[in-house]
């Protein structure tokens, strides 16, 4: 399949990419599930996700998926005082819109790395808000 | 031989075309209108004379200097002996005649041919982009400096003698120089290196300062030729470069002509620019970028789809990453397609890369897409981009403002209510809450939402009731008030059912946010809804009919209580009939409170109330509920005053609490105003029920055993979700009330009967001896 590839990734001050990189693709085993799950809503605005509970990592991740089952990823460390959901869905409308707005340029093939400046700007932003 | 050599004859002519077009006597500056009357003149087509006017730059400089206008009419000769119109033109059609004027006179046109020797540079190959002919670049220097030189304005006019040969010396350099010109001159913004103009530009820099002198050219001589105007485009983006390259690439077939003039264009417009915003287009560059666009999509208003404008800027050869970052720029609306301003910023931005500037971070001011209609950024967002838009159907940002206008046009409520909705569907987790949930969204009005915090679980569920409940004892007031003006508000925008099933059901749902399961699931048996009902009846109603049917009422709502189900009419038929009885007994066993107090107390304060409340909310709606349901209302109405009066006395206090219980009744009685009729109905038979219970308290323990024996019977309301669960709720509270209070009468019944037992016992105690004895 080789579908599952990353459009893109970031992380946070910790920088553990590879980390990260591994923990979002286990999730999205998960988020897959859910996806075949739902069968009314096929798209789930927000998907809280937080059954990836490690003792040791203590972190939540959570799923987001469009209507093109693109999928959002995101890990914030539980240590965070647990962003309230309104602030995660929010996020995810946010990187959402942003994903259209790099989708509707035209120099953008859907499948490629994620190279907008814009882009990266407004997840930045994010990030740092967050954390 | 410089750009622009004018024979004596033509000098000496176009001195006094400027001099007569020069009505301010400004000596530099050419009033346009003047000048687009002689122009006119000039029998030439409109658009020959804008590219006239382009090429000179007068359109990017915005007026007609001395150069500018000296060109313009050198071109316009050149356009009327047939030629066509290029820069280089300027100088290399030997023998042009003068241009001719209808209105003015055109003698030395065969001088004017004569000057035009030198420069044979048959330029003609921009097409090649980058080497301009070195004739050209000659000229070009000239043109630099006179660029130079042209900022300058009023520094012109001095040396005469010097320029000329100043450009000359860096013929070789010229085709790069040009280019490079245009940025050296004004200091260039960045010495950037031009595709293969770098070299050339350190030479060419050296020739600018010799040419510096080129200044005096201005004023004196023949106006430099436009080329270096457009050559020196000092600060801009060297656009001109990046024309050329641009229009070999993108427009194969592009004449020389367009090649050339595009990038006299751009020149001058650097060198205009060179003054302003490194980013600003200047109107050449504009014109040019409105010409490419029309070769794309020949309505000026309408917009460039993703896919052509994908093609047209990928044939500039920057890097697909570059394009995709200038697209994102560009695309202000993002909405997948460019319109004129946007692709006119985007091309600058092209233009701009080209010759080495790098993008900026944010769209630079002057190439914001507002210059051009508003309209058409709103067209374009209404036309969700057709090309851009491959994925995410469901969020296309564009269609989000579109439709957002739109909602907010509409709809303003339901605007807000779809935010509710939204919010609300998020966080209700089950569908048929949705339907539940809608009335209450809608209403979640702003105003009403405001009083009575939106985002209430429709899950019918207990906690939710009893929060409602609390909410609706905390706020019942206002919540009622917003309810009834919800409820009417809403009825229309409300998707719900039937309308008085909607006005209930909002008032209710606004009450009972949580919840819709009406009192059924309210785990004690919810007193009758007194409140609902009441909130709902006018003040007017309530008073009518507690003064006239308090007692009956009382009795009404005892019997009424079995009839729960039926809750329409028939519930409210006999609910009149409950209420009064029973609040006839109420009365009466008020006796020792003043009943008479009691009812007319809360008809007072109802009354009170309900005007206050009525008058602050929308009355009307009460008034139009009540009248509809007048019995039930007034039932409901009287009921409720007396069972919320009588609920708060028990709650306040112990005993008299007439005076309170009236107010409290008159505050619950306020909030059951709020809910519709329908709802009304039901609380009717709830209040009914609950009047009973809250009399009963009152009255005592026969009372009371009556009381709680219709409490239980008290309805599952059900249908009405919010209304029902609110008024379940506030029942639930109210017999709480009248729970306790019993409680503490039947303690002090029982302390006294002990008392009686413990005198009882004394005085046998006491008779015994005597039997004993």
């Amino acid at each position: 399949m080789a579908k599952n590839y990353p459009l893109y990734i970031r992380s946070t001050p910790t920088e553990n990419e590879l980390k990260f990189h591994y923990m979002v693709h286990t999730s999205l085993d998960v988020v897959d599930e859910k996806i075949s799950a739902m069968g009314k809503a096929l798209v789930d605005q927000r998907e809280l996700y937080l059954g990836l509970l490690y003792p040791t990592e203590d972190y939540k991740v959570y799923g987001y998926v469009t209507n093109s089952k693109v999928k959002f990823v995101m890990v914030v460390d539980s240590s965070n005082t647990a962003l309230r959901d309104n602030e995660i869905r929010s996020m995810f409308r946010k990187l959402h819109n942003s994903y259209t707005d790099v989708m509707c340029n035209p120099f953008y093939n859907p499948g490629d790395r994620i190279q907008s400046r814009a882009f990266d700007n407004m997840v930045t932003s994010m990030m740092i808000q967050v954390c | 031989m410089e750009g622009l050599t004018l024979s004596d004859a033509e000098q000496k002519y176009y001195s006094d075309l400027f001099s007569y077009c020069d009505i301010e006597s400004t000596k530099k500056v050419v009033v346009n209108g003047r000048v687009l009357e002689l122009f006119r003149a000039a029998q030439l087509p409109n658009d020959v004379v804008l590219q006239i006017m382009e090429l000179c730059g007068a359109t990017r400089l915005g007026y007609f200097g001395r150069s500018q206008f000296y060109i313009a009419l050198k071109l316009v000769a050149v356009a009327q002996s047939g030629f066509p119109l290029r820069v280089e033109s300027i100088n290399t059609v030997k023998d042009l005649p003068l241009p001719r004027f209808v209105a003015s006179k055109n003698e030395q046109e065969s001088r004017h041919a004569a000057s035009y020797s030198s420069d044979s540079e048959n330029q003609g190959s921009y097409s090649g982009v980058i080497p301009p002919p070195p004739g050209r670049g000659q000229v070009k220097k000239g043109s630099v400096t006179h660029d130079t030189v042209q900022p300058r304005t009023s520094a012109d006019a001095q040396e005469p003698a010097s320029p000329v040969v100043s450009p000359q010396q860096s013929p070789p350099t010229s085709p790069h120089t040009w280019r490079k010109h245009s940025r050296h001159p004004s200091g260039g913004n960045s010495e950037r290196p031009l595709a293969g103009s770098g070299p050339f530009w350190s030479p060419f820099g050296e020739a600018q300062s010799g040419s510096s002198a080129g200044d005096a050219v201005w004023s004196g001589h023949s106006p430099p030729p436009p080329q270096e105007n457009w050559v020196s485009f000092a600060d801009t983006p060297p656009t001109s470069t990046l024309l050329t390259m641009h229009p070999a690439s993108v427009q194969d077939q592009t004449t020389v002509r367009t090649v050339a003039s595009a990038t006299t264009a751009i020149e001058i417009r650097r060198q205009s620019s060179s003054y302003d915003d490194p980013w600003k287009i200047t109107d050449e560059q504009r014109q040019y970028y409105v010409n490419q666009f029309k070769t794309i999509q020949p309505d000026l208003n309408g917009f460039i789809p993703g896919s052509a404008a994908k093609e047209f800027f990928t044939k500039s050869k920057l890097p697909i990453l570059e394009l995709s970052h200038i697209w994102e720029l560009s695309d202000f609306d993002k909405d997948g397609a460019l319109t004129l301003d946007e692709f006119c910023a985007a091309f600058h931005l092209v233009v701009a890369r080209k010759n080495g500037y790098d993008l900026p971070e944010k769209l630079p001011e002057s190439l914001m897409p507002k210059l051009i209609d508003l309209e058409d950024s709103a067209d374009v967002g209404d036309q969700p981009g057709e090309v851009g838009y491959s994925g995410s159907p469901a969020e296309a940002p564009p269609s989000k403002s579109p439709s957002m206008p739109s909602l907010n046009q509409t709809w303003p409520e339901l605007n807000q209510s779809s935010e509710q909705w939204e919010t609300f569907s998020e966080r209700s987790s089950s569908s048929q809450t949705l339907t539940q949930f809608d009335s209450n969204i809608a209403p979640a009005d702003p105003d009403t939402a405001i009083v009575h915090p939106v985002p209430i679980r429709m899950t019918p569920s207990k906690i939710h009731m009893q929060e409602m409940e609390l909410k609706r004892t905390g706020s019942g007031n206002s919540v009622l008030d917003t309810l009834n003006l919800r409820s009417d508000g809403y009825s229309s925008s409300d998707s719900f059912t039937s309308d008085p099933e909607q006005i209930g059901s909002n008032v209710t749902r606004q009450r009972s946010h949580s919840g819709t399961s009406p009192d059924n699931t309210a785990p004690p048996p919810p007193p009758p809804r007194p409140q609902p009902s009441h909130s709902r009846s006018s003040s007017l109603d309530m008073n009518r009919t507690f003064t006239v049917t308090t007692g009956q009422q009382q009795a009404g709502v005892v019997a009424h209580p079995p009839a729960v189900p039926p809750r329409p009419q028939p519930s409210q038929a006999p609910g009149p009939a409950v209420h009064r009885p029973v609040d006839a007994d109420g009365l009466m066993t008020h006796t020792s409170t003043s009943p008479q107090q009691i009812p007319e107390q809360p008809n007072f304060a109802d009354f009170s109330q309900f005007e206050v409340f009525a008058a602050s909310n929308v009355n009307e709606e009460q008034d139009d509920e009540a009248e509809k349901h007048p019995e039930v209302l007034t039932v409901e109405k009287a009921s409720d005053p007396a069972s919320s009066l009588r609920v708060a006395k028990t709650d306040s206090k112990t005993e008299e609490k007439t005076a309170a219980s009236a107010p409290a009744n008159v505050s619950k009685g306020t909030t059951p105003l709020a809910p519709p009729p329908k709802p009304v109905r039901r609380r009717l038979k709830s209040e009914d029920e609950l009047r009973p219970e809250v009399d009963e308290h009152t009255q005592k323990t026969g009372v009371l055993a009556a009381v709680l024996a219709s409490q239980p019977s008290i309805p599952r309301s059900i249908g009405k979700d919010k209304k029902a669960i609110q008024a379940s709720i506030r029942r639930n509270k109210e017999t709480n009330t009248v729970l306790a209070r019993l409680n503490s009468e039947l303690q002090q019944q029982l302390k006294d009967v002990l008392e009686e037992r413990i005198s009882l016992e004394v005085q046998l105690e006491q008779l015994r001896p005597f039997s004993h004895l």
